[in-house]
């Protein structure tokens, strides 16, 4: 069984100071970590002896409009099978840059979560080898989970105060 | 019994021995009204409910309905059940547009009607924004018997139309409106 505080004093040896904000949010190790940096850890992660996280489970980002400098976080979950074991990765960004790059070389599957983060989000992950959007339509020319945008369709007409007494 | 079976009615004529004369749009209402193919675009739970409705226990093929061809090839009346995404709304207008005209379009259930609680960045609020519609049934999702009643609606729109509706300027007007042609 591996512990959390194996794993993260393992991260720690090997990466000192690059990796910071370590934390256990209902037994999830989560850290995070730099733009430079991602890459090489998930690396070292998956090529690890004994941790083997040979499963990337999602990449996904969160708008955080009010934190300035910290607009933006992409957030990487990988799976040890072998060991049943979870890690949480975050990285944040900011709003003038949604740069990353791309984890497609490790993993293939990280193809269509960077699309579907790119699509949703906007993040740009360089190095991708086919960056469109695929949940939604190609003409959309908006990032719709950013939260810049009104919730609601606002040309509902069934919708409006005056059915509701309002 | 064979005597149970409930026959179309016959339009108002004028009869004789041997002839019954009546008007053309009477007559081809008749026809129309009676053997309407439905072309289901079932893309939600509304789909499930469709089903239910096309299968033996409340059997559309009762009103002529019985050949649902998932083809616009010869099919009159399309049905759309369930939520339309707006990446898909260019492909259901694609199916309307193949469909020969005289043709009618029933939105079945709260989603094809108005975008239903989907109120979001991807769902079309109601699919009479790309197509017109003849006959919106409400209900998330409708009972096989709202459906039918919808159908049965359509009969009735598609028995007392004029044949030259579809010529008509105002009908024009209308697919132009939706910028078909």
């Amino acid at each position: 069984m591996l512990t959390n505080e194996e794993v993260a004093q393992t991260i720690i040896n090997q990466f000192g100071e690059a990796v910071t904000d370590f934390d256990d949010p209902y037994d999830l190790l989560t850290c995070s970590t730099s733009r430079d940096q991602i890459v090489p850890l998930i690396t070292y992660l998956k090529g690890h002896q004994t941790f083997q996280f040979g499963f990337l489970t999602d990449i996904t980002a969160i708008h955080y409009p009010d934190s300035v400098g910290k607009e933006f976080c992409v957030v990487y979950h990988i799976h040890s099978l072998i060991n049943n074991f979870r890690l949480r990765i975050k990285v944040y960004l900011t709003a003038e840059d949604v740069h990353i790059p791309t984890m497609t070389p490790l993993f293939a599957s990280a193809n269509w979560m960077e699309r579907e983060t790119f699509d949703l989000f906007g993040i740009i992950f360089d190095g991708h080898p086919d960056l469109r959007r695929i949940l939604n339509m190609e003409e959309m020319d908006y990032y719709p989970m950013r939260k810049e945008y009104p919730l609601e369709d606002g040309t509902r007409e069934d919708k409006i105060d005056a059915l509701f007494g309002r | 019994m064979a005597t149970d079976i409930k026959l179309a009615e016959s339009p108002a004529s004028y009869d004789g021995p041997g002839f019954s004369a009546t008007s053309f749009d009477k007559i081809i209402g008749l026809a129309r009204a009676n053997s309407l193919w439905p072309l289901p675009f079932a893309t939600s739970c509304c789909g499930i409910e469709f089903m239910s409705t096309m299968a033996s226990h409340y059997d559309l093929g009762r009103f002529g309905a019985e050949r649902p061809s998932f083809s616009p090839r010869q099919a009159d009346m399309l049905l759309v059940a369930g939520t339309i995404a707006k990446k898909m709304g260019p492909i259901v207008k694609q199916v309307y547009l193949q469909m020969a005209e005289p043709r009618w379009v029933i939105a079945i259930g709260a989603c094809a009607s108005s975008g239903g609680i989907f109120d979001t960045y991807s769902v079309l609020q109601g699919i009479d924004r790309i197509i017109p519609v003849d006959v919106y049934v409400p209900g998330c999702p409708p009972r096989p018997e709202q459906i039918l009643d919808g159908v049965l609606q359509v009969q009735e729109l598609a028995r007392n139309e004029s044949l030259r509706r579809r010529n008509t300027e105002e009908y024009q007007h209308l697919l132009n409106s939706y910028s078909i042609q």
